[in-house]
């Protein structure tokens, strides 16, 4: 017996001794994935992972490998389409094999970039070119180049907002809720959906900040800020509108059983009136009105609503970002799809969100913004290192649902708590991490 | 060509003048290599399974413990040894705790979904007409995938959805958000999981009433046992360990709720069980040592509690006779 026990534990720690090993794959850090001169000198078959299996599967992707190709002639290009994206992939970059080009995934702590991904070249001559260079940037050195850009704020169904007889933009929260009810009175539709059973919509919010107190560095501050919940600070004012929106039974009934696909329709239809969401939702809207019969130019695009100094101001910031990987074995054919998909692809008029190259033009569906004079700000990502491992140490998630999940709880009232006492909670659990990750 | 003419005499003579020594001989000399053989036979067949065992649970099994001591956050090449520190932030956050409240709707209903298996598989176990329709009918819940079950009740408890469409022909319909309130989501989540898993203990328990010998029950009819008293003094003494196993399974599922709640409410609104927590922990906010920490106090909480269960009901020897 007693041996059977030894036998076995001197297996675990056998194991969990050559298991250590698994994880620390030594990589040659700091290699360079150079764009070549010549388009012809470049060849070789590269495998791009990506989040947009929709594209993969209509054949999409294809088409702009075909005319990457016209290019560079000798280079395959194979697409990884992958529907759970960021839990997949995390797991298959413990390995070497992760794809030549790959969209980086949320999870992956900025410093670690340089230990998986090749650089692409100095921040300052890139920052020059291309929008959205902060977020890859470690040690000004760029890991990766935005897909694309999005505007945040709200979709809306013009013709629903209309029938209400609202035709001006809410300039501030109280005449957002306001409007709402005023949809709610006099239309059928729904006048805000949150979607909350799929989770990540709830997540626009965080997107936001910065568009309250008209400020590019806002999600950087809160690096160094002790309340972020703090009376008239960005979340507060975003949070508290949601919060406000769902008390005021403003919301689908159930939100627990809201469908993010029917949305869609619901919204094409004039059965929702509003949703927050980024400025890629506007096209798959369009989509969805000319597959139900109704007029795409309902669809339009509301900036959040708050004004500084009489101006709305809209957040910016970058999808995903290509990498290539440090394990590639065709690095220049990585990085000239990178390049050709960031300037030539026409991706991001074809989402019609913002070009990650400045020379780009914004996107009809960001016209209306151009016309009413709203400011578009991009986000600085100076100190998102800091800010993700404060926001993971309190295990808060700024971008993850959940806590926005509890606070509509408790706008329901099916969960107790007062939001103020919710906001000092917060609060509270940041400034704690904030001490601890020592920033 | 001369000595192997000569080879059958030898031997023919050999046998004959030692017919004492050779059988010996010949059954000593070939033993040593069948016993080894014999021995190996065993693990041979052991080979196959042993390496699966080990190479998809006791080395990720090592594995985790061995992350439960580390900081790692799941994929960061920088991996660093902090001793128990996981260990201690665990028990010093009571909250982590708290959710092993929610287990209880769980457990609650493994009692129910324990007793209705009993009972189909007594009434069952008798001569039935369609038994085997209703046997088939009864498992088939526990032969779909846990995540298609998760989608088929989310639809079924929409606003609108079925539960709601069938109450409404009856005249009871509501207007009630079932999955809307901790409570009323708790109750709902846990309904599901016996749907679900009733099948299961209904076949194990059938398993067990059909080895009873039929001149058990003859004689207890010819006795003027009635088919409670046969239930009860003769088929519950019968099939006590496989009761007590299903207890055992019961406990230790609704500590480990996972699939149903996570594909349905994703842990919102009050939902959110020990496991659900757990993968959060290390999935959203990348603190995979302390999750591994976390999983390997469940696993300790499991085996403690299946010890005192063992130790308050003891596996007896069922003899009937």
């Amino acid at each position: 017996m007693t041996r059977k026990v030894l036998a076995s534990a001197a297996l675990i720690a056998v194991t969990a001794l050559t298991a250590t090993g698994c994880t620390g794959a030594a990589a040659p850090k700091g290699e360079t994935a150079t764009a070549a001169a010549d388009p012809g000198s470049v060849s070789g078959t590269i495998t791009v992972l990506t989040h947009r299996t929709d594209l993969v599967q209509n054949g999409t992707m294809k088409k702009y490998a075909a005319a990457f190709n016209k290019i560079y002639p000798d280079v395959t290009v194979k697409f990884e389409g992958i529907t759970d994206y960021e839990g997949e992939v995390k797991i298959r970059m413990n390995t070497e094999n992760y794809g030549d080009v790959l969209m980086i995934p949320n999870t992956i702590a900025k410093k670690d970039y340089p230990s998986f991904f090749a650089s692409l070249g100095s921040s300052t001559e890139l920052s020059e070119k291309y929008r959205f260079t902060g977020n890859t940037t470690v040690d000004g050195k760029v890991y990766g180049l935005a897909t694309v850009g999005n505007a945040n704020g709200f979709v809306y169904n013009k013709a629903v907002w209309k029938k209400a007889g609202i035709t001006d933009w809410p300039t501030s929260p109280q005449e957002f809720l306001t409007d709402l009810k005023a949809i709610k009175a006099k239309t059928g539709a729904v006048p805000y959906y949150t979607n909350f059973k799929d989770q990540w919509p709830l997540t626009a919010g965080t997107a936001s900040i910065g568009s309250v107190s008209c400020d590019a560095e806002a999600n950087d501050k809160l690096a160094t800020s002790t309340a972020p919940w703090a009376e008239g600070s960005d979340l507060n004012v975003i949070d508290s509108l949601l919060y406000d929106v769902v008390h005021d039974k403003l919301t689908e009934k159930d939100p627990t059983t809201t469908n993010w696909e029917n949305s869609k329709g619901l919204i094409a239809r004039g059965e929702i009136a509003t949703m927050q969401l980024g400025s890629w939702a506007i096209t798959q809207m369009q989509d969805a009105a000319e597959t139900a019969g109704t007029n795409p130019d309902d669809i339009g695009f509301l900036p959040f609503p708050a004004q500084k100094d009489g101006k709305f101001c809209a957040i910016t910031s970058s999808d995903y970002q290509q990498a290539v990987s440090l394990h590639s074995e065709h690095k220049p054919a990585a990085r000239a799809w990178i390049d050709w998909f960031t300037e030539k692809s026409g991706f991001a008029r074809n989402e019609g969100s913002i070009p990650t190259a400045k020379s780009g033009a914004l996107p009809d569906t960001l016209k209306p913004f151009e016309d009413n004079g709203v400011t578009l700000l991009e986000q600085s990502q100076a100190k998102s290192a800091q800010v993700n491992a404060i926001d993971n140490a309190a295990e808060i998630g700024l971008a993850k649902p959940d806590y926005r999940q509890k606070l509509v709880d408790m706008a329901r009232g099916v969960q107790s708590g007062s939001l103020k006492d919710y906001f000092a909670e917060l609060d509270e659990k940041w400034s704690e991490a904030e001490k601890t990750t020592g920033s | 060509m001369t000595h192997t003419a000569h080879t059958p005499t030898t031997r023919v003579a050999k046998e004959s003048t030692a017919p004492r020594t050779a059988p010996r001989k010949t059954a000593k000399s070939p033993r040593p290599r069948r016993g080894v053989l014999r021995r190996a036979t065993p693990w041979l067949f052991l080979l196959v399974p042993l390496a699966l065992l080990i190479t998809f649970t006791y080395v990720p099994v090592a594995n985790m413990i061995y992350y439960s001591f580390t900081d790692w956050d799941g994929v960061s090449p920088e991996i660093h040894v902090v001793g128990t520190d996981n260990y201690t932030e665990l028990f010093t956050r009571p909250e982590l705790f708290r959710v092993f409240l929610v287990s209880f709707y769980y457990l609650a209903a493994s009692v129910v979904q324990i007793v209705i298996a009993l009972y189909f598989a007594t009434v069952l176990s008798f001569n039935l007409r369609l038994r085997n329709l209703f046997k088939g009918i009864l498992f088939f819940p526990y032969l779909i995938n846990g995540v298609a079950i998760g989608f088929v009740f989310l639809y079924f408890f929409q606003d609108g959805g079925t539960l709601d469409s069938v109450l409404s022909w009856f005249g009871a319909g509501t207007d009630h958000a079932w999955l809307g309130d901790p409570t009323s989501a708790n109750v709902s989540l846990a309904g599901v999981s016996v749907w679900r898993f009733t099948g299961l203990n209904f076949v194990l328990f059938l398993g067990a009433i059909q080895s009873i010998p039929g001149e058990l029950y003859e004689a207890a009819e010819l006795d003027g046992a009635t088919r409670w008293h046969q239930f009860r003094y003769l088929i519950v003494p019968s099939i006590r360990p496989v009761i007590s196993l299903s207890v055992i399974l019961a406990v230790s599922g609704s500590l480990s709720v996972f699939e149903i709640p996570y594909i349905m409410t994703g842990g919102a609104t009050g939902t959110t069980t020990f496991v659900i927590q757990t993968v959060k922990l290390a999935f959203q906010f990348n603190k995979t040592g302390l999750a591994s920490a976390a999983a390997v106090v469940l696993l300790l909480i499991i085996l403690l509690i299946t010890w005192i269960q063992r130790r308050l009901v003891p596996d007896e020897k069922v003899d009937l006779v």
